[in-house]
């Protein structure tokens, strides 16, 4: 009869279903990005409109204003599906969970995280960031953004079951994603003086190969402890 | 070999062996460290470069390794909680975090003072400082999302995953800090360049490691058995030893 979906079909399945989800609410979209942008604009009003100035504070301000943003979107990552049951659901699937929120995960970076890394340059460029160096921020936001929704996904399956959990979400991933912030910035911060790059990106991209591994066990884990 | 490993199942059992423990782990500790700070602060020599400020090290020294120890330790009987179904360990888990929070703090506050007289500075972005600070946040987050469940059972085991996420990560945070502080500090910083010291200085700091050691031991016995006291509120050996005593 009917076989089982494949693994690499039930991901696809899970992943459009996300994405459309997502379309349907395009303030929920938008509201990150308008975010991001600003935070941004705020640093040059609280401290100076000098271009020379600007560019000194933009690699710290473009990345943390791109992990405040991300994490505001993260708890909408699990929170619906754990509340109307299409979580639990999944877990009955037969279907392996860590492929399923691996799935979720990309999802979410796709409507979340990519959008980011796409906005970004302007943000940049209003902060006087010279043109290399907005293509390795981009660049740089384009691993960071990745890595970070996946240790996002972890501290969201750990407070799946739990009431007003934002603040919570947000003192469980920070402290984790700081090694990103040093290596987002320092990338940054290189290519604005000329200097090559390189190195800080591939630290970024081996967060997150080792990341985009290990995370969605822990998360699928984390799943299943908390809609017990 | 695996009936103690049951027995260390029980809890009325580790209740009355950690019991027995406490008292023995508190006064060793105790003498040691009591000896150590004698050593310490009396009998060994002033530093030659940093004078008699070096003697902070005896206490912050020790508050930093246990303040990581005590993470490892948490991280591991969380694990074992997780992998076997042990509620005990669940309770070791649990009774850990407060006391590395508390070392971790104490490491901070020492390596703060010790900072003031040494760099100038109450807070420098050093290294180890920053490191420390967020082995500190990484505390503060595990006891928030115990706090954050009102299941037992499943605060214990979603903090036994935070634990384990975290005592992956905290290698990698320390390296990118070590690395980030060595781009952004030149080397303004004087760090205790000397890997021989002496021995009158040694002893009592090895005195002290061994004696925060056990006084963790006694002290995490003694949060210990609150906790299985706590969770077992309810259970009839409890009522036998209160009817008892």
């Amino acid at each position: 009869m009917s076989a089982r979906t494949g693994i690499l079909r039930a991901m696809l399945l899970l992943a459009e279903r996300d994405l459309r989800l997502a379309f349907r609410r395009p303030s929920q979209l938008c509201n990150p990005l308008v975010f991001f942008l600003v935070v941004t604009t705020l640093f040059p009003l609280s401290l100076s409109p000098q271009p020379s100035q600007l560019r000194d504070i933009a690699p710290g301000v473009l990345w943390v204003a791109a992990l405040l943003s991300s994490l505001l979107a993260l708890e909408a990552l699990l929170k619906s599906d754990a509340e109307d049951g299409t979580l639990e659901q999944m877990l009955l699937s037969g279907q392996p969970l860590v492929v399923l929120v691996a799935a979720k995960t990309l999802a979410h970076w796709f409507v979340g995280g990519l959008p980011l890394v796409v906005i970004s340059p302007l943000a940049a460029f209003a902060l006087n960031v010279p043109g290399d160096a907005i293509l390795v921020t981009a660049e740089g936001l384009l691993m960071g953004t990745l890595t970070l929704s996946f240790i996002g996904s972890v501290g969201a399956a750990l407070t799946v079951g739990v009431r007003r959990s934002s603040v919570l979400l947000s003192l469980l991933v920070l402290p984790l994603a700081m090694p990103l912030l040093i290596f987002g910035a320092r990338a940054t911060d290189l290519a604005i003086s000329g200097e090559v790059a390189s190195g800080p990106l591939y630290l970024l991209g081996a967060l997150l190969a080792f990341t985009a591994t290990l995370a969605p066990f822990a998360s699928a884990a984390a799943v299943r402890i908390g809609l017990e | 070999m695996w009936l103690w490993f049951h027995k260390l199942g029980s809890p009325p059992h580790v209740y009355r062996i950690a019991g027995k423990i406490t008292p023995w782990f508190g006064w060793i500790g105790g003498i040691l460290i009591a000896a150590g700070v004698f050593g310490g602060l009396v009998l060994a020599p002033a530093d030659y470069q940093q004078g008699e400020g070096f003697r902070i090290l005896y206490v912050h020294a020790p508050s930093a390794w246990m303040s990581l120890f005590t993470y490892v330790v948490m991280a591991v009987a969380a694990t074992i909680g997780l992998i076997w179904r042990m509620k005990v360990a669940y309770s070791v888990a649990a009774s850990c975090a407060p006391i590395g929070a508390a070392f971790t703090a104490v490491a901070l506050v020492t390596g703060s003072l010790w900072g003031k007289k040494m760099w100038g500075t109450w807070w420098e972005w050093d290294a180890r400082l920053t490191s420390e600070l967020i082995l500190l946040f990484l505390y503060f987050g595990y006891m928030a999302l115990r706090a954050a469940y009102d299941d037992q059972q499943r605060a214990d085991r979603a903090s036994a995953v935070l634990a384990m996420v975290g005592v992956v990560n905290i290698p990698i945070i320390h390296y990118s800090v070590v690395w980030w502080n060595t781009l952004h500090q030149p080397a303004s910083v004087t760090k205790m360049a000397a890997p021989s010291i002496a021995p009158a200085m040694l002893v009592p700091l090895i005195l002290m490691f061994f004696g925060f050691n056990i006084v963790f031991g006694a002290l995490l016995f003694t949060r210990v058995r609150g906790e299985v006291l706590l969770r077992e509120r309810g259970a009839d050996w409890i009522r036998e030893l209160l009817g008892k005593s």
